[in-house]
C-alpha cells in the first residue's frame, strides 16, 4: 500500500462524498423542515442525468447540458410539490412513503418509456478531460472538478441559509411554520422553493455522476439508500451535518472498498478474506449507521433547534 | 327496531375471496391450467407476508421498510440448507425461526430506539444490510441466487410439490388470520394499538411499550421468514432480489391498499396488488407507469384502504337501514 494509493483513494472517497452531499443537502431541509420522507429524490437525480444526456446530444454542449437538468428538476421538483407533496405535509410518515415510492415506480418506468432500457453515455467535457497534480499524484480532473464544485455548492448553501432573507425564513419555518406564516410570508412558495432547491441539487449531482457512471434507469435507488444514511448519520434536518457525514460516508465506503479485502488477508486465511472481505466492505456504511443510532439516535451532527 | 346483523361486506367479501383460494387447486387441475395455481400460490404467500408485516406496521405503528430482510433470510434458510443436503421441513423451519428471531431482535432493538423518519431509514438500512451480504456470498450463488434442489420434506409431504405447497400455505394462511382475529383485540393487541396511538399513556399506565413494540416487531419478523419458506419452495430458487427494499415497498404497499391495522385488510391488498399487476402486465409491459400513480392516489385519498371503503358500505347500508325501519314500523301502526 503505496502513499499515493491511498491518496488517490481517499481523493475519490471525497469525490463521491461530495456528490452524496449534494443529494442529501436538499433531502435532508425536506426531512428537516417539512418532516417529508421523499423517496422520490433519487428520481430526480435520474431524471437531472437524462435531461443532461438528451441535452448534450442534441447540442454537445456540457454547459446547455448542465442548465438542462437544473431547470429541468425545478420544474418537476415544484409541480411534484404542487400537485401532491404539499398535500402531505400534515399527514403521516407512512403516507409520505407510499406516495413517494410510487412516484419513484412511476418516474423509473416513464424514463424506460422514453429514453429506453439501454443506459445513455455522457462524455467528460473537453476542458476537464485532461489530469491534475495533487500532491505527486496525478488525477483526473473531470473528478477534482466534482470536488471543486460540491465544497463550493456547500459554501453556497452556509451562506444562503445563514446570510440571506431566503435562508432566515427557511430556519424560522423550521422551527415555527404557523408563526412565520402569521407573519405574512407565503409558507407555501418558500415549502415550493426549498423543494425546487433541492430538487436542482439532485440535478446536479445526476449530471456530475454522468461521466462517471452510466446514465440508466433505477440508477438513483442504490444513491438514494446512501444518501438517506449520511442523513441520519448527520443527523435530520442539519445541513452541515449532511456535509460531514457525506465526507465520512463517501471516504469510508471508498476506502473500505479499495483496502479491507487486503487488510483482513494479513488477519484470516486467503480464501476467507476473499468472501467476508467484499461482503463486509458493502456493510460498512450501514454498520457505521447502527452503530451512531445506536449511540446517538439524534445523529452525529444534530440540527440546533430553539 | 331491530339490531342490524354485523356480517356485512367487510367480512363477507374475504370470506368469499377466501372459499374462492380453496377452490383454485381442483379449478386449476380441472382445467390443467398450472400456471393459475402457481399464481395463487404467489398471493397466498404474500398475504402471509402482508399479514405479518400488518402486526408491526398496522398494530404496532412500526413503519419498516425492511420486512423483505426476512422473507429472503427465510428463503436462504431453505436454500443454504438444502445446498448442505439438508432437507428435513423442521430443520428449515427450526432454521427461519431461529435466524428471524434473532436478527428481528437485534436489528428491532436499535431501531427502537429511534422513532418516525429515522425508523424507517434504519430499517431500510438493515434491509440493504442483508441484501450485499447475500450478493457478496458467492458460493451461494451471489448475485444470480440459487437454484434448490432439496426442497422441503415436512410431515411426509414435499413442499416442491406447486399443489402440497398451495395446499400447506393456504393452511398458514387461514390460521395466521384466525390468531390475528384474535390478538388484534387480545390484551397484547391492545396495548400495542394504544402504544400506536400514545406511547406516552401507555407508559403511563405502567406498561413498557417498547418492549412490546420490539415483540410484536419480532414475531412479525418470524412470521415473514415463514412466508419466504414457502416462497422459496414454491419457486424452488432464493436470491439476494428476494429481500431488495423494493419488495419490502410493495409489502407496506399492499397492507396499506388493503386496508392497514385490519385482519384481512393485507390479503385483499395483495390480491389487488398482484391481480392488477397481472391485468395492467396484459395490456402494458410498462405497468408501473400506470400503477405508480394509483398508488400516490391511494396515498393522498387516505388510507382507509378496501376494508375501509367495505365497511364504508356497510355503514351506509346500515344508517339506511335505521331511516327506513321507524318508517315501515309507523305505517304497520296505521294499518292497525
Amino acid at each position: 500500500m503505496s502513499f499515493s494509493l491511498i491518496l488517490s483513494q481517499l481523493l475519490n472517497g471525497l469525490q463521491f462524498g461530495v456528490l452524496l452531499f449534494l443529494l442529501a443537502a436538499g433531502l435532508t431541509l425536506v426531512f428537516g423542515i417539512m418532516s417529508f420522507v421523499n423517496l422520490a429524490h433519487g428520481s430526480l437525480y435520474m431524471l437531472g442525468a437524462y435531461f443532461a444526456a438528451t441535452a448534450y446530444n442534441h447540442t454537445e454542449s456540457f454547459t446547455v447540458a448542465v442548465v438542462a437538468a437544473l431547470a429541468g428538476c425545478i420544474v418537476v421538483g415544484m409541480a411534484l410539490e404542487r400537485l401532491a407533496v404539499s398535500r402531505l405535509y400534515g399527514r403521516d410518515h407512512l403516507d409520505h412513503v407510499l406516495a413517494t415510492f410510487g412516484m419513484m415506480m412511476f418516474f423509473n418506468e416513464a424514463a424506460r418509456m422514453l429514453w429506453g432500457p439501454q443506459p445513455y453515455f455522457l462524455p467528460v467535457p473537453d476542458m476537464l478531460s485532461g489530469t491534475v497534480d495533487l500532491l505527486g499524484i496525478s488525477y483526473p480532473a473531470y473528478r477534482f472538478a466534482i470536488i471543486v464544485v460540491g465544497l463550493l455548492v456547500a459554501i453556497g448553501a452556509h451562506l444562503l441559509m445563514h446570510k440571506t432573507r431566503l435562508g432566515m425564513l427557511i430556519r424560522a419555518g423550521s422551527i415555527n411554520p404557523q408563526m412565520v406564516g402569521a407573519l405574512g410570508v407565503n409558507i407555501k412558495l418558500l415549502n415550493a422553493i426549498l423543494f425546487g432547491l433541492g430538487a436542482a441539487l439532485a440535478g446536479l449531482a445526476g449530471v456530475m455522476a454522468g461521466p462517471i457512471l452510466s446514465v440508466q434507469v433505477g440508477m438513483g435507488e442504490p444513491v438514494l439508500i446512501t444518501t438517506l444514511v449520511v442523513i441520519v448519520i448527520g443527523g435530520i434536518g442539519s445541513v452541515s451535518g449532511a456535509l460531514y457525514a457525506a465526507l465520512i460516508v463517501g471516504i469510508v465506503d471508498t476506502m473500505g472498498r479499495a483496502f479491507l479485502p487486503m487488510l483482513l488477508r494479513d488477519v484470516m486465511s486467503r480464501e476467507a478474506a476473499t468472501a467476508a472481505g467484499p461482503a463486509l466492505a458493502s456493510m460498512l456504511i450501514y454498520i457505521l449507521m447502527a452503530v451512531v443510532l445506536a449511540l446517538r439516535p439524534q445523529g452525529l451532527f444534530p440540527a440546533r433547534r430553539a | 327496531m331491530q339490531k342490524q346483523s354485523s356480517f356485512g361486506l367487510a367480512k363477507a367479501v374475504p370470506a368469499f375471496l377466501l372459499l374462492l383460494l380453496a377452490v383454485v387447486p381442483f379449478a386449476a387441475s380441472y382445467f390443467e391450467q398450472p400456471f393459475y395455481l402457481a399464481f395463487f400460490g404467489r398471493i397466498i404467500i404474500y398475504a402471509i407476508a402482508a399479514t405479518a408485516l400488518n402486526l408491526a406496521l398496522g398494530y404496532g405503528g412500526l413503519v419498516s421498510l425492511g420486512h423483505a430482510l426476512f422473507m429472503g433470510l427465510g428463503a436462504y434458510s431453505v436454500a443454504i440448507a438444502s445446498f448442505h443436503e439438508i432437507d428435513s421441513g423442521l430443520a428449515h423451519l427450526a432454521i427461519t425461526v431461529a435466524v428471524c428471531a434473532l436478527v428481528g431482535l437485534v436489528t428491532g432493538a436499535i431501531s427502537l430506539r429511534t422513532s418516525g423518519i429515522a425508523f424507517i431509514m434504519i430499517t431500510l438500512a438493515f434491509g440493504q444490510m442483508g441484501y450485499f451480504v447475500f450478493v457478496s456470498l458467492k458460493q451461494y450463488g451471489g448475485d444470480d441466487g440459487i437454484t434448490i434442489s432439496a426442497t422441503s420434506k415436512l410431515l411426509g409431504l414435499d413442499l416442491g410439490n406447486t399443489m402440497t405447497v398451495y395446499v400447506v400455505a393456504f393452511a398458514v394462511l387461514l390460521a395466521l388470520l384466525l390468531w390475528m382475529a384474535r390478538l388484534r383485540v387480545s390484551p397484547f393487541g391492545m396495548v400495542l394499538r394504544g402504544a400506536r396511538e400514545n406511547a406516552r399513556r401507555i407508559n403511563a399506565i405502567g406498561l413498557p411499550s417498547k418492549r412490546y413494540q420490539l415483540l410484536a416487531y419480532v414475531m412479525s419478523s418470524v412470521l415473514c421468514g415463514i412466508s419466504g419458506i414457502l416462497l422459496a419452495n414454491l419457486n424452488a430458487f432464493a436470491s439476494p432480489s428476494n429481500m431488495a427494499w423494493m419488495v419490502s415497498g410493495d409489502l407496506i404497499v399492499m397492507v396499506v391498499l388493503g386496508g392497514i391495522g385490519s385482519v384481512f385488510g393485507p390479503l385483499l391488498g395483495v390480491l389487488a396488488f398482484l391481480g392488477l399487476e397481472e391485468v395492467i402486465k396484459g395490456y402494458t409491459e410498462h405497468w408501473m407507469a400506470i400503477f405508480g400513480p394509483l398508488i400516490v392516489l391511494v396515498a393522498l385519498l387516505g388510507k382507509a384502504g378496501i376494508v375501509g371503503v367495505l365497511e364504508k358500505f356497510d355503514d351506509w347500508r346500515a344508517s339506511r337501514a335505521v331511516r327506513i325501519a321507524p318508517v315501515a314500523a309507523q305505517k304497520q301502526e296505521s294499518a292497525a
